[in-house]
């Protein structure tokens, strides 16, 4: 597993590897997009922390149990 | 002056049917329909049991290409859907179909409304879930998953409904919209852990439904499922309509996906009953090349054409949109579909430039984004059950436990409609389709109503006779149209005015 250290720089990497992008009218700015993913590489870390406290416990049973029909 | 041909003078209509997978848990035994019916059953935005939907209305077998078909197999049964069939305030569905719990918007004319609707839809599964779980041992909890398979062979459908001119011919309709589907997928996939169907293996793939189509053409929904789905029933004038019925794409999350899936599909019809789209984009074994591209994340493999070309899904996309630049005219592109091909051009410049850029956009790039970073932190392959319970959880529709609903609340993806928007149209129908008409006649008159469907409500305000009403335009029955009669008539008296003007219509 990756420490602390090498996650952070991997993340500067990216950052920094990210595209320049140009500007257009009608949809968000691209630049925006950009900074948008930033935060929200920034911010996964938190989510995993949420992620590892919600999901459902036993996965291995709980996706062999998972049985549909078939529909429609 | 040119003239402007008849065909393209279709109102545009669009409605989506959501079948949800459904778990109790810690339930001793597993019975589906049990389950379905209990949370169906208990749902209450109103006291509408006694309102049965009329099946009469309904011809499921009729078959586009003008035959009926000899299966009847499953056709509904009305005795044992009488308690289990609910019309909605907002004027949708919420009914028990098969082993599932189904949810169908109201009539919609834009994809924006749409968005809403299917979302709302979201919302009454939570709230049925809630209450029925108040019937339930307390251990147990009802589970809801809004995707399409179980990872196991067995899918589950998320379907769109279009309404199209009768005159369009089908075979037109199959040429243009199959190179579309097969390519659409890069936009509409909710992404899927794995592969399944005894297709070929995959670590994930863009979509949930490729490993389960298996023809090109068909009236089937179940088995050897079609690419493109031939049910003729179009809930409207039959002479003057047909209602196409996709059963291809993928239900999603993600309010963008849902947005563009509607949006682009909707322009792309309208670009075939125009005539512009012929056999140009006609592909080489279609259902082997949409298993393809939904293992393709670059979505940069060439996909090959009938006449020899080998183009990416993003270009074959793109020259679809580039139809609609120069086809469709200015009186035709409303303020939604304008932003619709806006959108639609700059998810393809990103998914040119780097697929993973729309982590905030698209159900299947969000997904792999966290499912990736999930791997990384726990150092786990793609085999490992966890990493496929978080591709089930993405789904839950639990706004704390479901893993979209908590990027949501984090402000980690994209949003087109407010919250206050979905929660309303939970009751509100959209008031500019008969969804109006439906909707306000259930919720002020329902001790007058003796049935609804898509296209007919049945009266009885004298106490002995029966009065129906047909509402065979969907376009028909608007709040600008019938808004101050609902307001101010007793149901005796709306029944009259609008039968007498039917009548004079005819």
């Amino acid at each position: 597993m990756a420490s602390e250290k090498q996650k952070e720089q991997q993340e500067q990497q990216e950052q920094q590897e990210a595209p320049a992008q140009d500007h257009t009218d009608n949809v968000e700015p691209k630049d925006e997009v950009t900074k948008k993913g930033e935060e929200i590489k920034d911010n996964l870390d938190q989510l995993l922390d949420e992620i590892d406290e919600i999901l459902e416990e036993d996965s291995e049973q709980f996706v062999e149990n998972y049985i549909q029909r078939g529909g429609e | 002056m040119v003239p402007i041909s008849n065909s393209t003078d279709t109102p545009i209509i669009i409605g989506t049917e959501t079948e949800y997978g459904i778990s109790i848990k810690n339930a001793v035994e597993r019975d589906p329909v049990a389950a379905s019916t209990l949370v169906v059953n208990v749902y209450k935005d109103s006291n509408l049991k006694k309102i049965t939907w009329d099946y009469q209305q309904e011809t499921p077998f009729v078959d586009a290409r003008g035959f009926i078909s000899g299966s009847e197999n499953q056709k509904p049964d009305e005795d044992e859907n009488t308690i289990v069939n609910d019309v909605l305030f907002n004027g949708g569905r919420y009914y028990v179909d098969h082993a599932h719990p189904e949810y169908c918007t109201p009539e919609c004319t834009n994809a924006r409304d749409v968005v809403t609707y299917e979302k709302a839809g979201d919302l009454i599964l939570h709230l049925s879930c809630m209450a029925a779980e108040k019937l339930l041992p307390a251990e147990q909890e009802v589970l809801i998953y809004k995707n399409n398979t179980d990872y196991k062979g067995h899918s589950y459908g998320g379907h769109e409904n279009y309404l199209m001119s009768r005159q369009v011919e089908f075979d037109d309709i199959v040429q243009g919209m199959i190179p579309f589907f097969v390519t659409r997928q890069i936009i509409t996939g909710a992404g899927k852990v794995g592969s399944e169907n005894g297709s070929e293996p995959a670590e994930f793939q863009i979509t949930q439904r490729a490993d389960f189509f298996e023809t090109e053409v068909g009236l089937s929904t179940m088995v050897a499922r079609p690419i493109i789905n031939t049910r003729d029933e179009p809930h409207a004038d039959e002479k003057a309509y047909r209602r196409f019925h996709v059963i291809v794409g993928d239900s999603n999350m993600s309010e963008f996906s849902i947005y563009l899936k509607v949006g682009i599909t909707a322009i792309v019809l309208k670009l075939i009953e125009k005539g512009v789209v012929g056999d140009q984009f006609n592909l080489v074994k279609p259902v082997s090349q949409n298993q393809i591209v939904s293992r393709d994340l670059t979505c940069k493999r060439n996909v090959l054409l009938e006449d020899g070309r080998r183009l990416t899904p993003i270009e074959i996309q793109r020259l679809y949109l580039d139809l609609a630049h120069k086809h469709l005219q200015p009186h035709e592109i409303t303020s939604v579909m304008e932003d619709v091909m806006a959108k639609w051009e700059f998810v393809l410049d990103q998914l040119e430039t780097d697929p993973m850029s729309l982590d905030q956009y698209l159900d299947w790039v969000i997904k792999k984004r966290v499912i990736d970073a999930f791997i990384e932190r726990h150092n786990l392959d793609w085999l490992d059950s966890r990493v496929r319970m978080v591709d089930l959880q993405y789904h839950d529709i639990r706004p704390d436990k479901g893993l979209y609903a908590r990027l949501k609340k984090n402000g980690r993806v994209h949003q087109i409609v407010d919250h206050a928007e979905v929660v309303r149209a939970i009751t509100d129908p959209p008031t500019d389709t008969r969804a109006f008409f439906r909707g306000s006649c259930l919720q002020k008159f329902p001790e007058y109503i003796r049935s609804a469907s898509w296209n007919s409500m049945v009266f009885c305000t004298d106490g002995s006779s029966l009065d129906k009403i047909l509402m065979d335009r969907p376009h028909f029955g608007t709040k600008e149209v019938v808004g101050d009669l609902l307001k101010n008539c007793a149901a005796s008296e709306l029944v009259e005015a609008v039968l007498s003007s039917n009548a004079n219509k005819e």
